[in-house]
């Protein structure tokens, strides 16, 4: 038991470290409502109301709508092509037994450990002779791969868990193979999904490099990337670059607030034994 | 079809679009700059093999050798730096958390926030918070009488690193701390409990108990903070720029490989040849000590 002057101590510890880190957060929404002269003149101060103008700016001035279109649709269908193949070739190697199992799971694995940015060269160069450079769909592939490692090691690890009982009295019963599959396992498999799904969103959407790499056209841009080009456009306008940071933080930050339990074991996950 | 047939070809069905998926994205890239290393390039064309040439630039002949030198000891500064700054925060800011104290669900969610944040919005912001007139740091510290300590954050060599290496801190510190505190919480209460009773106190059982225990959380948080470290690309690149200014004091191997690759101005023309023995080099470096390290570390680990 800790002695109460101790907690009292540790207590006010996580106060101001809790306070560091949201500080900087409560200021950038604030700001996002205060004029460049206002954040000049008083940066402690709340803002003198809460206009929208920054934001309208953003949004009649900026391709803001278009670049969080381009994050939603690569990163929904990267996550999705992902969970996808990988459910599926997990369900291979937990559920089967046949020859190259061990090998081949450990082949996804070996993925894990491996930092992807550093072959973007010959990936460039792939995609280019494919007319997938300055391609969204190009992004969408590289990102689904890249999320196979952990996708498998996650699904593989979780359809190990579950009893043969079940398949076996669904065949007996004359289920096919895919029934099984699409019946039985994939309902399972849910909470599973959840985290495999969490773990690599959050990244993808926050990507940066690879767009950068890969995407040259305004239209095609993510959010991360969007982000770059209008902080340039708008350089000395400090109330709607604030402005323009919170709404690129906005949509993730509503969403962890409501599922915080999931994104810390989503993201988490693999770090942390089970 | 024979059953043993319809099963066979049943898993192949499973298992292919993984696998042309990882193999055409992830494991033919990488083996590709391998390859590609050892040939002379021409912009997007390979012009005849070069042998070593590539690798004997980067490593022995300056100013190749001068940059790469120079990138990879920041990289080791940012590697260090991290482990004491943001990681043995993480031990301490766990060891609180797992007293269960009020708030204590709070604090972990206020934590974390930044964590879930792209590393674009979070240098962007700091990069305003640590402008020189205006921004916060200087405006906080004037308002509470330490105006000596204002100064250009990013904008002279002593101390542009330092600060890209605190947000950085600042920006992860959260990952670590939930590692640590879910290995805290697997420690039987028993053994920290006899522990007291025999009168050890915290700052006893902390480093006699405790440390030893939540090894397999160092193993993991030593690897990923390595493997990020040493793929530094976006925050320097956000809040510094390409070339890693004011001159090259945040220069890092990421930035490095960035500039050889696809070109800027000070660094020339694009060289997909020098990039990707250099991509060789930092990814056998990588690979390597993580496997001798993993090895190292597994050996004083105790499983629970």
């Amino acid at each position: 038991m800790l002695k109460p002057w101790q907690a009292a101590l540790y207590q006010a510890l996580l106060l101001m470290t809790t306070l560091v880190m949201l500080y900087p957060v409560v200021v950038m929404v604030l700001s996002a409502f205060k004029s460049t002269g206002e954040i000049y003149d008083s940066p402690f101060a709340l803002p003198d109301s809460f206009a929208l103008k920054n934001l309208a700016t953003i949004w009649r001035e900026t391709r803001f709508l278009a670049y969080l279109g381009n994050s939603l649709l690569v990163t929904a269908s990267s996550i999705a092509l992902m969970l996808a193949s990988g459910t599926l070739a997990a369900y291979a190697i937990a559920r089967y037994a046949f020859r190259g199992n061990e090998a081949i799971f450990l082949f996804f694995l070996a993925g894990l450990m491996v930092p992807l940015k550093l072959a973007v060269i010959p990936l460039f160069i792939e995609l280019r002779a494919l007319g997938l450079i300055d391609n969204r769909l190009g992004l969408v592939l590289v990102y689904a791969a890249m999320g196979l490692p952990s996708t498998v090691f996650i699904m593989t690890g979780f359809l190990r868990t579950i009893p043969a009982e079940l398949e076996e009295a669904a065949r007996i019963d004359g289920a096919s193979e895919g029934r099984i599959l699409l019946r039985i396992m994939l309902p399972l498999s849910r909470p599973a999904l959840v985290i495999a799904g969490i773990h690599n969103a959050v990244p993808i959407w926050n990507d940066f490099f690879f767009p950068l790499v890969l995407i040259q056209s305004d239209h095609a841009k993510t959010l991360p990337q969007g982000l770059t080009v209008f902080m340039g456009e708008y350089s000395t306008d400090w109330g709607v670059l604030f402005a323009g940071l919170t709404l690129s933080a906005l949509p993730l930050t509503l969403i962890y607030i409501a599922l915080s339990r999931q994104f810390i074991a989503g993201l988490t996950s693999g770090a942390v034994k089970g | 079809m024979s059953p043993r047939l319809r099963r066979s070809l049943w898993i192949a069905l499973l298992l292919t679009p993984a696998l042309l998926l990882i193999v055409a994205f992830v494991t033919l890239p990488i083996l590709s700059a391998f390859v590609y290393a050892f040939y002379k390039w021409q912009g997007l064309a390979r012009v005849g093999f070069a042998g070593f040439d590539n690798f004997r630039l980067i490593l022995f002949q300056p100013p190749f050798s001068t940059w790469t030198y120079n990138a990879f000891f920041h990289n080791v500064i940012v590697f260090v730096a991290l482990m004491v700054v943001q990681n043995g925060t993480a031990f301490f800011l766990a060891w609180m958390l797992s007293k269960g104290l009020r708030l204590h669900r709070f604090h972990q969610v206020s934590l974390f926030l930044p964590v879930i944040l792209s590393t674009v919005i979070i240098g962007f912001l700091w990069k305003l918070f640590l402008n020189p007139l205006f921004g916060l740091v200087n405006r906080t510290l004037i308002a509470i009488g330490l105006d000596s300590w204002a100064q250009p954050w990013l904008g002279q060599p002593s101390t542009a690193l330092a600060s890209l290496i605190v947000v950085n801190a600042w920006h992860w510190v959260g990952f670590p701390t939930l590692v640590y505190l879910a290995a805290m919480q697997r420690i039987p209460r028993e053994i920290l409990e006899s522990a007291e009773i025999d009168g050890a106190g915290e700052w006893t059982r902390l480093r006699r108990i405790v440390w030893p225990l939540v090894a397999p959380a160092t193993t993991i948080v030593v690897m990923l903070t390595f493997i990020g470290s040493f793929n530094w690309f976006e925050l320097p690149y956000i809040m510094s720029g390409l070339e890693g200014p004011p001159f090259h004091s945040t220069d890092v191997l990421g930035l490095y490989f960035y500039r050889t690759a696809f070109g800027t101005v000070s660094a020339g023309l694009q060289d997909f040849g020098r990039g990707s023995a250099l991509a060789v080099l930092i990814f056998l470096f990588i690979l390597g000590i993580s496997a001798w390290w993993v090895r190292l570390l597994r050996r004083r680990e105790i499983d629970l």
